[in-house]
């Protein structure tokens, strides 16, 4: 259930909440490069204690955000164990803190932003590409249901598992990955179903 | 001009020995308040319900809702006509229940403020109030399929077609979003195995095999449905 919590904006009065969407969506865009671009575990660190202390000042409701991270932190931990393996512990630290840091600024962003508001600042942003046929509502949109996707995908995933589970799969990745796969994609038709339906995107 | 006709209408889906005909040639002018289509699983009720704002095209014959043909006009049509599917999961495309409503609201209400307030005024007729930030995820099944049925209704469609909408639901939720459809002022069309809601329709419409077995009184058609069954 906490999954639920990934993509959701949580209402406050922080700077971080009164800051423009674009602003926000900017400084992530900004900081993610810097963040991919500097090398060294030093500046990693420094970066995760950073992204860390803007998810606390944002006012998040900490431990149900930790848990809903759960899935990711330990997708990180794994990626964490191999990079050891294959390149050392400071190569890890960098890339696991990366990652994170990016994991902890997008959720900042989510966690302070409502959804229209970045569709709106997505959708002015792209505004000047409408001259070479780009669509800036319906990159918008795309953009919203990326965001939307996040809890609903982690919900599919812990139904097929529970599924597979009942049958006595739990051991077997394809019952899992198989059911998992076509269960999303399903979803995504039924979006689209729906979107079609509502008269949105025409 | 008002009302739905479906004018020798047949829709075929491919299989990898050529195709199948899910839906026989059928004509049929709706014209009445609220309309029901009672039948078996796969029989084709769903498909007649699609086809009526474009979610599925005929193979042959035509579709016109209002005076426009649904394959030519789709777009004017969708906008007039609004659809409710069975899970409010697959309906809620936004992470909370204002900003659900509010997508629905983008285009007649251009202006950020007024629109978060029209949704939440939208929010407060269905009976939301309160209900604007919570995620569309923690909803129970009678508050999603309130909260879409507020998000179809939130763009006034003069037409509102419904797939099922209260079969995932308890006796509770069911008898409320019966009555709400029920209740609208607009045309509606909804699929159901609800004979209680079809009964309360103006007109039954039996669908088997991909025909319209039987059209018209309620209880004459769904005494045939129940003997038949």
């Amino acid at each position: 259930m906490s999954a639920q919590l990934l993509g959701l904006h949580q209402p406050g009065t922080t700077v971080l909440h009164r800051l423009p969407a674009g602003a926000k969506l900017l400084g992530l865009m900004v900081a993610s490069i810097v963040v991919v671009a500097a090398r060294g575990p030093v500046s990693a660190l420094v970066f995760v204690a950073v992204a860390a202390a803007l998810l606390v000042w944002s006012g998040a409701r900490l431990g149900l955000t930790l848990r809903a991270m759960r899935w990711l932190l330990l997708t990180a931990a794994v990626l964490g164990a191999w990079t050891v393996w294959q390149n050392g512990w400071p190569r890890a630290i960098e890339v696991v803190g990366d990652l994170v840091t990016l994991i902890l600024l997008a959720t900042t962003m989510t966690v302070t932003t409502p959804v229209d508001e970045v569709m709106d600042a997505v959708a002015r942003g792209l505004r000047p590409l409408r001259r070479v046929g780009v669509d800036p509502e319906a990159v918008a949109l795309a953009f919203s249901l990326m965001l939307r996707a996040i809890p609903t995908t982690i919900a599919l995933a812990e139904e097929s598992r529970d599924a597979a589970l009942a049958r006595g799969l739990e051991r077997s990745p394809r019952a899992r990955l198989i059911p998992f796969v076509v269960r999303v994609v399903a979803r995504a038709r039924d979006t689209g179903d729906a979107l079609h339906a509502r008269g949105i995107g025409d | 001009m008002s009302g739905i006709r479906l004018e020798q209408v047949t829709v075929s889906v491919p299989t990898h020995d050529g195709e199948r005909r899910i839906l026989h040639e059928t004509s049929l002018e709706l014209t009445e308040h609220r309309v029901a289509l009672v039948g078996p699983n796969g029989s084709g009720k769903s498909t007649i319900a699609r086809l009526l704002n474009g979610l599925v095209r005929p193979s042959t014959g035509r579709v016109v809702v209002e005076g426009l043909d649904v394959a030519r006009d789709g777009r004017d049509v969708r906008r007039r006509v609004g659809f409710v599917f069975t899970d409010p999961a697959a309906q809620l495309v936004m992470p909370t229940a204002r900003e659900d409503v509010a997508l629905s609201l983008r285009r007649t209400h251009p202006d950020k403020a007024e629109r978060l307030a029209a949704a939440d005024r939208v929010l407060a007729d269905f009976g939301l109030d309160g209900f604007g930030d919570r995620s569309v995820h923690g909803l129970s099944g009678g508050e999603g399929q309130l909260l879409a049925l507020a998000g179809v209704l939130a763009t006034e469609p003069s037409i509102l077609v419904a797939d099922e909408p209260t079969t995932l639901l308890d006796l509770g939720n069911s008898r409320r979003i019966g009555d709400l459809l029920l209740g609208l002022e607009q045309q509606v069309v909804v699929v159901t195995h609800d004979l209680d809601l079809a009964a309360r329709c103006d007109r039954v419409l039996l669908v088997r095999d991909g025909r319209v077995e039987r059209d018209g009184d309620p209880s004459a058609v769904l005494d045939h449905y129940r003997a038949t069954a």
